[in-house]
């Protein structure tokens, strides 16, 4: 085995970084909703293809990039908002609303497919062109882009939990709803609203996936594994919990992509999430 | 019951098998091998997955390697295409059980957790073979392989073997059903915990489980592997198989053996429906409405809303069975009245702390044969603790537990159960989704004299109508109130005929009417020669039936004998009453 040079190792963990923050985006509203309101959102993962692939037409009509989030944000925290009616008007387990979910996605998938084709689509933006050259390494604006929003809404919905009244409020929610709601929270308006948020950060998500990959309806399955290791890894509901844990992750694959072949990428994040399953089921 | 349903599997295998040699066209031959093909799939995930509740997402990881063994085994070793499936089951079979090994013995790792994780190991999996020479990037071709001629022509080669498989798969899920680890395992969909205590080896039903469904789901995909005759990691591996079982399972109903049959067919039939007319998008996005719809409107799945629905109608004719006539039960323990006043249960230097909270410290109790001991105390004095130590729910940190000579602190819990000991809870646990029969004939089943099922089903009758529940066998145990819930667990206690019976607190929550009921049933249990240990707050009930009594507090021993004396003395009242500022 041929030892990577300096740079190159250099460059893996730069890519690691930017990856795992993408991660650390896309767990972020998978892990609020599945630790604060007992669901598991799998159609989290079609929604953030469904944000990819709506940047990808309005930039397309010559919208900019970062101004789609003006329309597609709203559109997306009504929809989280309203899936999150009809789970609670059927009051459907944690375990259930995996399988409700998965239903959801075969039919966002069917619809991406339906509008936009199985065809590979890639967004043209000014972004994609800009890199920076940091000493020997290079930085794309996209990847930072990702990094700087995935650290924005991280830290906000921190910030939020821990120092504001409606925060506190949810995070008594989190720990024991009727009891929360025998203190005064209203448990139903806030519900909606985190699940609005969580669906808006799928939104968000979305835009770095446009910004950074070629899109096609069957990748909304590729990003499941890694990115509920990050979640699981990081603590249910813990707003911080993804993006670090989407670092340690994205920073192993890197590495081991530099050291081996990038085939065995996959294997690193699987392995660390039956780990953590095995060794502190208690943590989840 | 058993030889006209095997006459029946008979009989529809016979007219089945004869379809081939009628000249169906190829192309219908394949599609219902197709049928078969999601049946098996479908049915064998059932029998763990739909019978005790754990949810595999991992079905397409044991299918794969069912089928990357056929296809390693026919390409590159030469062995005969039909002998490679029996090594395809037993590589699956096996690499279930290796991890079930380690999965089960993780008490946490039910329900959702379970499922990612059976859905992580797929992806490993995947990827091993991907990268390894097992398979290496460009896929197992199979076209040269020769395949036997059973049928008239390879269509329907494939016909028959997917219509032998399907049956056998049906016959083990329908046996397993009505058989001992079946009752098991729907126990432990309802309340694990419980089912352990109840006698019910728990972690061997599910190991033993896990390994036929995967086995079955091996064969499966070693068959496969030769129809479609070229194998990638890509296609094997991919999310279909797990979400097109759940939902095949889900949607015909999955506490039936025959519920996956009946979806698979409606799915493969809705799927090829919408392939052959060029709309595979809107089949896969009917697909995933269908299962929505399902879950929320009709969570028993098609064939178990039907089955229920026959059910109720079949009840509401026959009229209720009159239990009240049957004779009384037989004395829990014929002929263990020798030996009255020995020790039967003996604790020494008993400890158990959770997190720092020492629940009990060094505690030596005595329970003596044929006696009711009063086990007192106030709230948080160790009391459950003792009896949770005592049947095996609690490993203690140290110490030991005799009874009848044999040491309990280090016996699974369902070996406990078959030494001849029982408990209820302080809050009823009954199994939710099993009859109030077959909630009573589980402990009679799996107890010390490990009856068979119809035996178990009197036994359990006799102690309903002990207990007065005998008009309500049929009923679910969500349908009854508090006080026949509290009487159900007493009646479950009761079947497994246990020499010592630990009862938590029957009489919280009971009217002053039913405390008085509560204490005639004790009274006439005890005539029957069991020896009970009995943890209790309500004062009255304590003085009226022990013989003994002793007083916990944090944990420790404060006063042990007669009832009234005891109770007198002013470290109990202290306990209970905080001590008087002086």
């Amino acid at each position: 085995m041929a030892l990577p040079s300096l740079t190159l190792l250099g460059q893996s963990l730069l890519s690691g970084i930017f990856i795992g923050a993408l991660y650390g985006l896309l767990g972020l509203g998978l892990s609020l909703s599945w630790g604060m309101l007992r669901q598991i959102n799998l159609a989290h993962f079609a929604l953030a293809f469904l944000g990819a692939y709506l940047t990808y037409q309005l930039a397309g009509a010559g919208m900019d990039p970062l101004a789609t989030l003006a329309v597609i944000v709203p559109c997306f925290f009504a929809l989280g908002a309203l899936m999150h009616w009809l789970l609670a008007r059927f009051s459907v387990s944690a375990f259930n609303s995996l399988l409700v979910t998965f239903g959801l996605t075969a039919i966002i998938e069917a619809l991406i497919q339906w509008i936009w084709t199985a065809d590979f689509r890639r967004m043209e933006s000014a972004y994609g062109e800009v890199k920076f050259r940091v000493g020997a390494l290079y930085v794309a604006l996209p990847e930072l882009l990702t990094l700087a929003m995935a650290l924005a809404l991280s830290l906000a919905v921190w910030a939020w939990l821990r120092h504001t009244h409606t925060g506190k409020a949810m995070r008594a929610i989190a720990e024991d709803a009727p009891i929360a709601a025998a203190f005064g929270v209203n448990v139903r308006r806030l519900s909606l609203l985190l699940s609005g948020l969580s669906a808006a950060f799928a939104g968000v998500a979305g835009l770095a996936l446009a910004l950074s990959y070629t899109l096609a309806p069957g990748q909304i399955y590729a990003w499941l594994g890694v990115v509920f290791a990050a979640v699981m890894l990081g603590g249910l509901g813990n707003p911080l919990g993804p993006l670090v844990a989407g670092i340690v992750i994205g920073v192993s694959e890197a590495l081991t992509m530099a050291f081996t072949t990038p085939a065995w990428a996959p294997l690193v994040s699987f392995s660390l999430l039956i780990v953590v399953l095995l060794a502190r089921p208690g943590r989840i | 019951m058993r030889g006209r349903a095997l006459a029946a599997f008979a009989a529809a295998g016979m007219a089945l098998s004869a379809v081939p040699f009628f000249g169906l066209p190829a192309f219908y031959e394949s599609f219902l091998y197709l049928v078969f093909h999601w049946i098996v799939l479908a049915a064998s995930w059932n029998i763990l997955s739909g019978y005790s509740g754990y949810f595999s997402f991992g079905h397409g990881a044991f299918f794969g390697a069912g089928m990357y063994t056929t296809a390693t085994l026919a390409t590159k070793s030469g062995v005969p295409f039909l002998w490679t499936l029996p090594a395809a089951g037993i590589a699956a079979a096996a690499f279930g059980i290796a991890l079930g090994a380690v999965v089960f013995r993780l008490p946490r790792l039910r329900g959702e957790l379970f499922a990612l994780l059976t859905l992580a190991v797929t992806f490993v999996l995947a990827t091993i073979v991907l990268n390894t020479p097992v398979d290496g990037g460009p896929g197992l071709y199979l076209s040269a392989v020769p395949l036997p001629a059973i049928g008239p022509s390879p269509s329907s080669t494939f016909y028959l073997l997917g219509l032998a498989l399907a049956l056998a798969t049906l016959w083990i899920a329908r046996e397993i059903q009505r058989s001992r680890l079946g009752t098991g395992l729907f126990a432990i969909h309802d309340d694990e915990d419980v089912a352990e205590v109840l006698g019910v080896p728990t972690y061997r039903y599910k190991l033993a489980a896990f390994g036929l469904s995967c086995g079955l789901a091996g064969i499966a995909g070693g068959i496969q592997a030769m129809f479609i005759s070229y194998v990638t990691v890509g296609e094997t591996f991919s999310i279909a198989v797990p979400l097109n079982v759940v939902l095949m399972s889900v949607l015909g109903g999955s506490r039936h053996w025959f519920g996956p049959a009946v979806g698979a067919a409606v799915v493969t039939a809705l799927l090829y429906a919408f392939t052959a007319g060029d709309y595979a998008v809107a089949g896969r996005a009917a697909v995933g409405l269908i299962l929505i719809l399902v879950i929320l409107f009709l969570p028993e799945g098609i064939f178990g809303e039907l089955i229920g629905a026959l059910k109720r109608r079949r009840v509401s004719v026959t009229p209720a069975i009159g239990t009240a006539d049957l004779p009384a039960p037989s004395a829990a323990r014929p002929g263990k009245s020798e030996g009255q006043g020995q020790p039967l249960l003996e604790a020494r230097g008993l400890s158990k702390a959770f997190r720092g909270v020492q629940a009990l410290a060094e505690v030596d109790l005595e329970v003596r044969r044929g006696e009711i001991l009063g086990l007192v105390g106030p709230n948080g004095s160790g009391k459950s603790t003792l009896i949770n130590l005592v049947s095996g729910h609690f490993r203690p940190d140290s110490g030991r537990i005799l009874f009848e000579g044999r040491d309990l602190a280090a016996m699974e819990a369902h070996r406990i159960a078959r030494t001849g000991l029982a408990r209820t809870y302080q809050i009823p646990r009954p199994f939710a989704h099993l009859s109030v029969l077959e909630n009573v004939a589980l402990p009679a089943m799996f107890g010390r004299d490990a009856l068979p099922r119809a035996e178990a089903g009197h036994e359990a009758r006799r102690w309903l109508a002990f207990t007065g529940l005998g008009a309500k066998a049929t009923s679910l145990p969500g349908e009854l109130n508090l006080h026949q819930r509290k009487f159900l667990e007493l009646a479950r206690a009761l079947a497994s005929r246990p020499s010592l019976l630990l009862l938590d607190e029957v009489f919280s929550g009971l009217t002053h009417a039913e405390i008085d009921d509560a204490i005639r049933l004790i009274r006439a249990i005890r005539a029957q020669g069991a020896t009970i240990v009995f943890v209790e707050h309500v004062i009255r009930a304590v003085m009226e039936l022990t013989d003994r009594i002793v007083v916990l507090s944090y944990g420790r021993v404060i006063a042990e004998g007669d009832p009234r004396a005891v109770m007198r003395e002013p470290d109990v009242a202290a306990a209970y009453l905080g001590k008087p500022h002086a």
